[in-house]
């Protein structure tokens, strides 16, 4: 995916891009709003987050011009105001979701993925692996034909594991992703999931392995 | 809208009972007025008749041989005829002895010459009108007053008068009811505008606080721009302290934000298994304190507003449905589903912002506290009474503490490890009560927290 993110405070920017790069997306940075509007013109984006208090102005005038101009790129806001009114005046001038700072980055991923999702099309693109097909927009998996419902920690395992196919992914770094902060999760949890995927992914061209004290790793036969 | 205002006393009925009282008094005013001048009319006829009658009898008058004759003529008494036959009397004196007529008819003792007084008095039983004149005869060697008086009944002037009051009563009462009718289109005519104004405020949305532009009457403007006036310093004031809650929130909550997602994106690097935890430590102060600074800031808006409700119609169906959505994403990150379960629609009226606020915060509740791949049945109902019903499957209420669960800063004592500051159950008891409705806490009896907020 490809993102851009408009927001002022640098230190806050960088921590999100490094974040949003772990996770694999591409990922612009603008600090102002008339570099913002540049980089919307130019670039094709799937997705824009979206600072409201900004040096140049206020972040609904990017909003409000980016609605005018008929650009349906999703946009979510993070904002750092609470009050109820704000945040429906921001849903009114055509954002699609807001997170409130500060922020669990598991949220903003999750919020992310559910825009993304609405906003879909009907042609989407598709991962294809033998008799696996995955779309990334829906998040659906499709195993020789069949739709499988995949929970959403499933799901975000999938994800992590076929975006470094080929590399160990440690059960610690495993917990870190799949987990917010607030839940006290033994580093096994993750085992339960290995497992439903490996059900799932039975007798198809993709395999998780168990390297045993380093984690799990994906490979495409 | 009157809540504790003191009502001295309709500004239209006052008008209205002013004018018809005027009205009424100018109705007998005129009743008497008239009444009297008509009667002064007809008792002028009478008179004129009268008098007419006492100098022809007078001018008939003629000293023959020292003696005195009087022959009446005859129109002297006809033309005293009336439709009632009032009956007549007369007398006629010589030097004051009477020669004629009815010896007990009052003489007038003030007559002079030979035009004539009138008076009204009491005889044999009758109110009369009686006319008096003297002539003096001059004969050959000697000179003699002669003195005539003639009374009438009064009955035909009677019925004159009485119906011209009958006639001058029916238009007064004309007049009177006409002029209340006016008097009711004036008042409100005059008052029209001030309900047009009091109804173009009523109709304004709660957050509208831009000045009157619509004409108004003269007398109105003072009215209206003190009303303006006000408005304006209390939207600034509204607009600055709004301005100042999101830049101080803005000014702290950034930082906080910082700090959280290098946290984060430490906590992915480290391995250490003390410096995870530090790491995990601080990323959770932050989320409490963002948290509890929110609440604080909820709580602060939902006593200032609690005092100040904006109702409106609110459908508590579309509105649990939004925040569902709304919450959705963070309910998939612990595979947690919302199971709705509704009446078609379920109307109440109330602050949307503060119910929101409410419903929010329970729902908030199940969602920290529901285990993974759990689901949160929410039942949003009309009757008995409008309510929302949400039921988590986490570990439920520990029932000693149940009573206090509601109050600031209170926690259950399973909640230890959970992030909250103690302010969501506050918030929706005090939104509940605030809409005289109700929040109760109950334990479901397969496991998991209820909680039903009605209204």
């Amino acid at each position: 995916m490809k993102y851009l993110l408009v927001e002022d405070n640098q230190e806050l920017a960088n921590a999100i891009c490094s974040r949003m790069k772990l996770d694999g997306h591409v990922i612009d940075h603008a600090d102002k709003i008339q570099d913002a509007i540049a980089y919307a013109e130019t670039g094709e984006y799937d997705l824009v987050l979206l600072d409201i208090m900004l040096p140049d102005g206020d972040g609904r005038s990017f909003l409000k011009h980016q609605r005018d101009q008929e650009k349906d790129t999703p946009i979510i806001v993070l904002t750092a105001r609470s009050q109820v009114s704000d945040r429906i005046s921001i849903l009114d001038l055509g954002a699609d979701d807001y997170v409130t700072k500060p922020f669990d980055h598991a949220e903003l991923q999750a919020r992310c993925r559910a825009v993304l999702r609405r906003k879909a099309g009907a042609t989407q693109p598709v991962l294809q692996f033998g008799d696996v097909a995955f779309n990334q927009l829906a998040g659906q998996l499709t195993v020789k034909g069949e739709v499988i419902n995949l929970r959403n920690r499933e799901l975000r395992l999938f994800e992590l594991l076929l975006n470094a196919r080929g590399q160990i992914f440690s059960k610690q770094k495993l917990v870190d992703r799949l987990f917010s902060y607030d839940e006290d999760v033994s580093e096994n949890a993750v085992e339960v999931y290995i497992g439903r995927l490996r059900k799932h992914l039975e007798d198809t061209s993709l395999n998780i392995t168990t390297h045993r004290g380093l984690g799990y790793r994906l490979d495409n036969d | 809208m009157t809540d504790g205002l003191r009502i001295s006393s309709s500004l239209q009925k006052r008008m209205m009972v002013t004018l018809i009282a005027g009205a009424a008094i100018l109705a007998i005013i005129l009743f008497f007025i008239v009444r009297g001048y008509a009667a002064k009319i007809a008792q002028d006829g009478q008179d004129n008749i009268l008098g007419a009658s006492v100098s022809s009898i007078l001018d008939a008058a003629v000293i023959r041989d020292g003696t005195v004759e009087v022959d009446f003529p005859y129109a002297s008494f006809s033309m005293l005829d009336t439709d009632l036959d009032d009956r007549v009397f007369y007398a006629i004196y010589q030097d004051g002895e009477l020669i004629s007529g009815y010896e007990n008819l009052p003489q007038l003792s003030q007559v002079r010459g030979t035009q004539s007084v009138f008076q009204t008095l009491q005889f044999e039983d009758n109110q009369v009108r009686i006319a008096s004149a003297t002539r003096t005869l001059i004969g050959a060697r000697d000179r003699t007053e002669v003195s005539v008086s003639i009374a009438q009944t009064q009955d035909a002037l009677s019925r004159t008068l009485n119906r011209i009051s009958r006639n001058v009563a029916a238009f007064g009462a004309g007049f009177f009811a006409l002029v209340a009718l006016l008097s009711y289109w004036a008042t409100a005519t005059t008052i029209k505008p001030l309900m047009r104004l009091a109804s173009s405020v009523e109709k304004r949305g709660p957050q509208d606080l831009s000045p009157f532009q619509k004409e108004v009457p003269a007398e109105m403007v003072p009215l209206v721009s003190s009303l303006n006036t006000l408005m304006g310093r209390l939207d600034q004031s509204l607009t600055q302290s709004e301005d100042f809650i999101a830049e101080a929130a803005h000014r702290v909550r950034t930082p906080l934000a910082t700090v959280r997602s290098y946290a984060e994106a430490t906590l992915q690097r480290v391995s250490k298994k003390e410096n995870r935890a530090a790491l995990r430590s601080m990323v959770r102060a932050i989320d409490e304190s963002s948290r509890a600074a929110s609440q604080l800031l909820d709580h602060a808006m939902i006593t200032f507003r609690a005092d100040h409700l904006q109702k409106e119609r609110i459908d508590l169906v579309d509105l649990v449905q939004e925040l569902a959505v709304r919450l959705a994403p963070i309910a998939e990150m612990k595979d947690v589903e919302f199971n709705l379960q509704n009446d078609p629609s379920v109307e109440i009226h109330g602050d949307l912002i503060l119910i929101q606020n409410a419903i929010r915060n329970l729902i908030d509740n199940a969602l920290k506290y529901s285990p993974n791949e759990a689901a949160i049945n929410i039942a949003i109902r009309s009757s008995p009474r409008p309510y929302v019903e949400i039921c988590d499957q986490g570990p439920g209420f520990p029932p000693d503490d149940m009573a206090n669960l509601t109050k600031r800063f209170t926690r259950g004592k399973n909640a230890d490890g959970t992030i909250g500051s103690g302010l969501g159950l506050t918030i929706a008891k005090d939104v509940a009560t605030a809409h005289d409705g109700a929040l109760e806490l109950s334990n479901h009896p397969k496991g998991g927290a209820c909680v039903i907020l009605s209204f």
